[in-house]
């Protein structure tokens, strides 16, 4: 006699149940495809964009978008389109990089101080509630000031003031997972704190994370946008979204093509982030997913 | 053999599946039919049920999980979300059919005419308002009274379901109260209308035996009081014997038996009714024996019982015991303040001391919180214990490192309650049951995996499913792959942790004989940690009961079931619902009390127990 009662309607694997819901929510389309603009105009703008961003043409100063120059020019003469292209690349750079930097040590922080608890537990979520008391930008801007505005710098300054946020969402779910049996059988079986962690916790609590890290990313561009508005980004005359406003903006009442291009700019990439970080919430929270 | 013109009132389910009161029914369904839409079309999951239910009559609807019992009676109040279901058929109520009333006017009927009551006591009542606010709640939706009235009336019924000191607990919170008062507070909520149809939906399965005990005496003397019917689904046979007139055997969708409850038992005739009752453990089954006793199984096409193989006496009470206990406490303690001050302590585990030969299982019985699973978890060091003397195969547990631990689980393991929660899901279960030979890194890959496909064939599964997760798995093939799991470290002794608990009742059966099969085979030692006496009975060599975290009795399993000594076995006992028919209308007439807490002050110490000697091993606390 085998296990008659269930054995006989077991379900064939199927594939991932929040790639399924990602596929069927329309709006997450929106986000994957500009997002996906975005990165393919930033690796390929050496080959789209019209001109050299940094080449100066004196006799172009301030141009208004025409047919030679679309977005116009600046008050050096340089295209604004190509720069915008090539500043594509640094502010996906330094977003990708600072979130990936916050999301590696956050989590490994809040995964570790859920699973040992106790004293370590209350001393990291101390520093974390610290850290997350002060503005993204502030903390951004004290850090960048101390270790002077430079590509590396700067991806380290974000990376600090986004670590505090992944480690409270990392640790949450861990504490949940430290009580669900397969850990509690884990730790009967004799496996190491490491091993259980790495193997047992991290990849179901992966899913959390990676939305958190696209909402967080869109902050990350902002911060980075907004420490080169205020001269801490990277240095001229590299073409940085934020440091193109920080440049127009003295021109804006007769140049305004200087700011609101590189503004809608910020706008889109920030937006496809949002959506998509929404749409994966969306996919990962079965109380909604039931209902798309 | 005709056994139909013996008993007209019973029809052999696959004819008709079709069963008539003897009087009037109040509510009759016909032809009930239920699908759900899924994602490759509609999938019919109720197929063709037909009964009657009579004032003043219990029916029962009997089945394991997955054979629609749930779903007829949640089909029959309509509360199926109705884009993803579609419910065909007729319930012919008060000379209306319900399936084909407007929403509107079935909401009227719900809570008003039909009253149901659900498994979860814990979650069915808001936490944010007061009990008395509650069942006021429900009488003023449906009637037109006053507040004052209708907390008079809240406060009668209070009283009516039996809870003692009614008036001044009105004002309580869900969380002021236990499972089995908040059991009973439903209850009051659901009589509040009058209803002339009571849906019972496993009102009694997450409540302790002695509460359920008094649950179904309650439903009964209400059900005299007040004339209803009473539709009672529940999977446990001794439940059923004990509240059903007649009953309906579901599985996977079809009634395949229905009839009155005595026939069902005595004389069933689908091969499923016999395999379903031949694997309900019975208290009071093992006449004599002492040893332990496999499961009787039954062919599903004959409905003839296998005959039952013998088991031989494993236990080695020569030599060393493997596990040893002595003294065992452990203690939780509740801070609270600003300052988090120790305002008292979870005295879980007081004073235990047991000894666990090879070869040997050994049963530890109580009720919830009583410190049975804390007493488990300590011994394996999960928890780390507050004082005592563990000693596993000859090594001092309390005095291991970190490392040296984790080295000596190889000789303890767990098995789990929840074979869902103790598989990894992301995992397949080929790395499941490979990793921990690989983490103590006891050989290379190839033969772990050798060894794995090895334990899969023992536990009745087979190596081809290396590959497959946790989620193709039913609960009790999961519960397999995770003894197949433990038992890849050779361990000398295994923690069963309520490991059969949630598991259907032939599957049970099923995961007990395997247990038993291993322990001939490979001479293992269980700890057998449970709260079913009728299973503990089945499986054990010797028996400890457990009460508010100390043991009141322990010995030989024959002398602790045939000649119980401490009041509290006595009433355990006599608290089990016992699948016999002809017990059925006899009330335990036991005293309505709650579970008593282990939480004590600051500085308090236990009492030194004695204990005195029965026979030889069997000893009881002396209170």
């Amino acid at each position: 006699m085998t296990d008659f009662a269930i054995s006989q309607s077991m379900p064939a694997r199927q594939s991932s149940p929040v790639l399924r819901a990602l596929r069927r929510n329309r709006f997450a389309w929106l986000g994957i495809g500009l997002l996906a603009l975005i990165v393919l105009v930033a690796i390929f703008a050496p080959i789209i964009a019209p001109y050299d961003p940094l080449k100066q043409n004196i006799l172009h100063r301030l141009s208004p978008p025409s047919a030679d120059f679309w977005f116009g020019t600046d008050s050096y003469g340089r295209d604004v389109l190509s720069r915008l292209l090539y500043g594509a690349r640094i502010s996906l750079a330094i977003g990708f990089l600072s979130v990936l930097i916050a999301m590696v040590v956050g989590s490994a922080l809040g995964i570790l101080a859920g699973y040992i608890g106790g004293v370590f537990d209350q001393i990291v979520m101390g520093i974390v509630d610290v850290m997350l008391s002060f503005p993204t930008l502030l903390l951004g801007l004290m850090v960048a000031a101390m270790l002077g505005a430079s590509f590396e710098n700067l991806i380290i300054a974000i990376a600090i003031t986004e670590t505090a946020p992944f480690a409270r969402v990392a640790r949450a779910p861990t504490i949940a997972m430290k009580r669900r049996d397969f850990v509690e059988a884990g730790r009967s079986l004799g496996y190491t704190p490491l091993h259980i962690m790495r193997v047992h916790i991290l990849p179901n609590i992966l899913s959390d994370i990676v939305v958190v890290a696209s909402l967080w990313m869109a902050s990350a561009i902002r911060t980075e946008a907004s420490l080169a508005f205020i001269g801490l980004g990277v240095l001229p005359p590299t073409a940085t979204w934020g440091g193109m406003i920080r440049e127009g903006f003295d021109n804006i009442l007769s140049a305004w093509w200087l700011v609101v291009f590189p503004s809608l700019a910020i706008l889109l990439a920030v937006l496809a982030l949002n959506i998509l970080g929404d749409a994966l919430r969306d996919a990962i929270d079965p109380k909604t997913r039931s209902q798309g | 053999m005709n056994l139909i013109s013996e008993s007209p009132m019973h029809y052999s389910g696959q004819e008709t599946g079709f069963t008539a009161p003897a009087r009037e029914p109040v509510m009759s369904v016909r032809n009930l039919n239920t699908s759900f839409r899924t994602g490759d079309g509609w999938k019919n999951v109720v197929r063709n049920i037909s009964f009657d239910i009579a004032a003043r009559e219990t029916v029962a609807i009997v089945g394991e999980s997955g054979s629609g019992k749930s779903v007829t009676s949640l089909s029959i109040m309509r509360l199926l979300a109705a884009e993803s279901s579609r419910i065909e058929g007729q319930v012919m109520f008060n000379g209306r059919d319900l399936l084909s009333l407007r929403e509107e006017d079935m909401r009227r009927v719900r809570g008003n005419d039909i009253s149901m009551i659900f498994q979860e006591p814990m979650t069915s009542l808001n936490p944010i308002f007061s009990v008395g606010k509650q069942i006021a709640e429900a009488l003023t939706v449906h009637t037109d009274i006053t507040e004052a009235a209708a907390k008079a009336e809240a406060i009668r019924l209070l009283e009516k379901v039996r809870i003692p000191n009614a008036a001044s607990r009105f004002d309580e919170y869900p969380h002021q109260f236990s499972g089995g008062m908040r059991q009973r507070v439903m209850i009051a909520m659901a009589l509040a209308s009058r209803p002339k149809v009571l849906i019972a939906d496993e009102p009694t399965t997450a409540l302790d035996v002695t509460i359920q005990g008094q649950i179904l005496d309650l439903i009964k003397t209400l059900q005299d009081e007040e004339g209803m019917a009473v539709l009672f689904i529940t999977h446990d046979m001794g439940v059923v014997a004990e509240v059903a007139d007649r009953t309906i055997v579901m599985y996977r969708g079809d009634a395949v038996e229905a009839g009155k409850t005595e026939d069902i038992f005595h004389r069933g005739q689908h091969p499923y009714t016999r395999a379903l009752l031949s694997a309900v453990p019975k208290l009071g089954s093992m006449g004599g024996r002492d040893l332990p006793l496999r499961f009787p199984t039954v062919d599903m096409t004959t409905g003839q019982q296998v005959p039952l193989a013998e088991v031989s006496d494993t236990v080695a009470s020569t030599k060393r015991p493997i596990l040893e206990v002595k003294d065992l406490t452990t203690r939780f303690h509740i801070r609270s303040g600003a300052f988090g001050r120790k305002t008292g302590a979870v005295h879980a585990v007081e004073n235990v001391s047991f000894e666990l030969f090879e070869g040997e299982t050994l049963s530890i019985v109580g009720e919830s919180g009583c410190g049975k699973s804390t007493t488990g978890r300590s011994v394996t060091r999960l928890i780390t214990p507050t004082g005592g003397k563990v000693t596993v195969d000859g090594q001092d547990v309390m005095k291991l490192s970190q490392s040296a631990l984790r080295a000596m689980r190889r000789s303890i393991q767990m098995i789990f309650q929840d074979p869902y929660a103790s598989l990894n899901p992301r995992m397949s279960i080929g790395s499941a049951i490979m990793e921990p030979f690989l983490q103590h890194r006891l050989g290379t890959k190839t033969e772990a995996r050798d060894k794995a496909a090895l334990l899969l064939e023992k536990v009745g599964l087979s190596a081809d499913m290396m590959a497959r997760f946790p989620h193709e798995f039913s609960g009790g093939q999961r519960q397999r792959i995770a003894i197949a799991r433990a038992l890849m470290l050779d361990p000398k002794v295994i923690v069963a942790d309520e490991a059969v608990s949630a598991l259907d009742v032939s599957i049970k059966a099923q995961v007990c004989n395997l247990l038993l099969d291993l322990q001939q085979s490979l001479n293992l030692a269980f700890l057998f940690i449970s709260h079913d006496m009728a299973v503990v009975e089945r499986v054990s060599h010797r028996v400890a009961v457990m009460y508010l975290g100390e043991i009141v009795e322990i010995g030989p399993r024959a002398a602790v079931f045939d000649n119980p000594q401490h009041d509290y076995t006595k009433k355990l006992m006599a608290a089990v619902p016992v699948p016999d028919p002809a017990r059925r209308r006899i009330k335990r007439n036991m005293v309505v009390e709650e579970l008593k807490s282990p939480v004590r002050p600051v500085g308090y110490e236990p009492a030194l127990r004695q204990y005195r000697e029965a026979s030889p091993g069997h000893l009881y606390r002396v209170d």
